[in-house]
């Protein structure tokens, strides 16, 4: 994209965020009344659902199966997508989310049953790994089930110096690197950390940090809509 | 489909309580649920609608994009149905388990729009056998709350009503290459005529009764429905009989009666909503899932 600067001199970026800014994020609980847990995020222009259904007999004796599905709708990206489940990058992203959640759920306390988490994108706009997560945790503490500690997620790349938090498409697409954490900000703790593309060593501290301080950021506020509720 | 497993006792109080046109939740034979429906709601499509009925929630959006017409239409462009049964539904819709409903829903969508006079597919055509816009209509359900095939269609309306297709020009140059020009300004589009858009309405036979908009409770205890396909000026585009038992000549004639006279005031209804959204102009305050 010849001509399309990801951060200016001034240091805005392309929708005219400065580099550690956030996406305007609103979010709201219990969306469905049929369901155990939901909830709905909007980061920006991406907008993400998620439905917890539990807790179903399964086998596992000592602690509860997690199971996840990522599903983003045909008409949630620029090109339309044939299949909205079933491919590599939903299945990926369904183990991703699961190994997130069974982080941060206490499982141990619901022996031998399965907690099913649906996630669902219906506008891909960036960030999408990071709008799941949030959704997804919404929709667990809207459902009761115990958790650990909160989990916050957010995507991080780099460019020309400087970490970028909270990754839109076009800046995506750009095809520098990006990472996605999830983060527990209680304690600190990282539940999944995922990174694409080349990025010096030297560098991967700063974007972490940025990316980390993004997460306590989304952590606020997604801690003032629970509250609220 | 979602069921939900009712007691006998139940089912036996919601099939005395039809027979004197009093139904679980107060209301009469012929009435629909409350019926939220905003639009555009999904920015980067044509066109977008989200319909709430009840525990019923359906979101659709329709894409525009250029293509090459049928070989035995030529001067027309046509419409593509997609159904996506979300396990947020039920959990039996996890993975392929609700890809039987979704193409039961999506093949009736293309049978209620198969007709000259729905949608105006000559509108849609660029240039004869070789350019046109194909709409891809995607719905995907969310949520099942019974009487799915009726919000469906009201969504799809919706979403047709608003969606809007960028104009564009053919030039041809001195060789005879066609080139596609899209106009810069980007609020200079086409939008299409929703007058003869059908709409379905479910009728549930229980009883001796017929009901509309059913719930998933009253769906459990009705053997027969018919589904019948209602334009605004009460033309019926196409009927169907689904489910496990049979009904009897008469009980179809009154069904479709009915099917008319409720199809016609539900179009008066979604009609003055939509115009009365599209009259709030761009500034309106977009509530989504939000609300």
């Amino acid at each position: 994209m010849a001509g399309l600067e990801l951060l200016s001199d001034q240091g805005y970026r392309v929708d005219g965020r400065r580099a550690g800014e956030l996406r305007k994020i609103q979010a709201r609980m219990g969306v469905f009344a049929q369901a155990d847990g939901s909830a709905y995020i909007e980061q920006g222009n991406t907008k993400a659902l998620a439905v917890i259904r539990g807790s179903r007999a399964r086998a596992l004796p000592d602690r509860a199966l997690v199971n996840c599905q990522y599903s983003s709708a045909t008409f949630s990206t620029g090109e339309r997508k044939r299949r909205p489940h079933g491919d590599r990058k939903s299945f990926e992203m369904g183990l991703q989310l699961r190994q997130t959640f069974e982080a941060a759920i206490l499982t141990q306390l619901h022996p031998r049953s399965q907690i099913d988490i649906y996630v669902q994108v219906l506008q891909a706009d960036g960030g999408t790994y990071a709008a799941c997560v949030n959704a997804a945790m919404l929709a667990v503490l809207d459902a009761g089930i115990p958790m650990q500690d909160f989990v916050c997620a957010c995507s991080a790349g780099f460019v020309d110096g400087t970490a970028l938090a909270d990754l839109s498409h076009v800046e995506e697409a750009a095809g520098g690197p990006q990472l996605a954490l999830a983060l527990l900000p209680a304690s600190g703790q990282i539940a999944l950390l995922e990174m694409d593309a080349r990025l010096h060593e030297d560098h991967l501290e700063q974007v972490l940090e940025a990316a980390a301080r993004a997460a306590r950021d989304v952590h606020t506020l997604l801690d003032r809509v629970v509250r609220q509720h | 489909m979602a069921s939900v497993a009712l007691s006998e006792a139940e089912k036996v109080y919601i099939v005395h309580g039809v027979q004197e046109d009093l139904r679980v939740d107060g209301r009469g034979c012929d009435d629909y649920r409350c019926v939220e429906v905003e639009t555009d709601v999904v920015s980067n499509t044509s066109g977008s609608a989200r319909v709430k009925m009840g525990h019923t929630d359906i979101l659709v959006g329709v894409k525009a994009e250029m293509g090459t017409p049928k070989l035995e239409k030529p001067n027309e462009g046509y419409l593509e149905f997609f159904v996506d049964c979300s396990a947020n539904a039920t959990p039996e819709f996890e993975g392929r388990g609700g890809d039987d409903l979704g193409t039961e829903i999506a093949n009736t969508l293309y049978r209620i729009f198969n007709n000259k006079s729905s949608v105006d597919l000559k509108s849609l055509c660029v240039s004869p056998r070789e350019h046109c816009w194909i709409l891809y209509v995607d719905v995907l359900l969310l949520e099942c709350g019974g009487n799915l095939f009726d919000a469906i269609s009201i969504a799809v309306k919706a979403a047709l009503f608003n969606t809007r297709i960028p104009r564009v020009r053919v030039l041809e140059d001195e060789e005879g290459s066609k080139d596609i020009e899209l106009s810069d300004d980007p609020y200079d589009c086409i939008r299409l005529s929703v007058e003869n858009v059908p709409c379905i309405v479910t009728l549930c036979k229980i009883g001796y009764r017929h009901v509309v908009d059913a719930t998933l409770q009253e769906e459990a205890c009705s053997l027969a429905s018919l589904l019948v396909s209602v334009t605004s000026k009460g033309v019926v585009t196409c009927m169907r009989k689904v489910g496990k038992g049979s009904l009897d000549p008469e009980s179809i004639f009154e069904m479709m009666e009915t099917g008319k006279r409720v199809g016609k005031v539900l179009h008066t209804s979604l009609q003055s909503i939509l115009h009365k959204e599209e009259s709030l102009g761009p500034k309106r305050q977009k509530v989504g899932f939000l609300g």
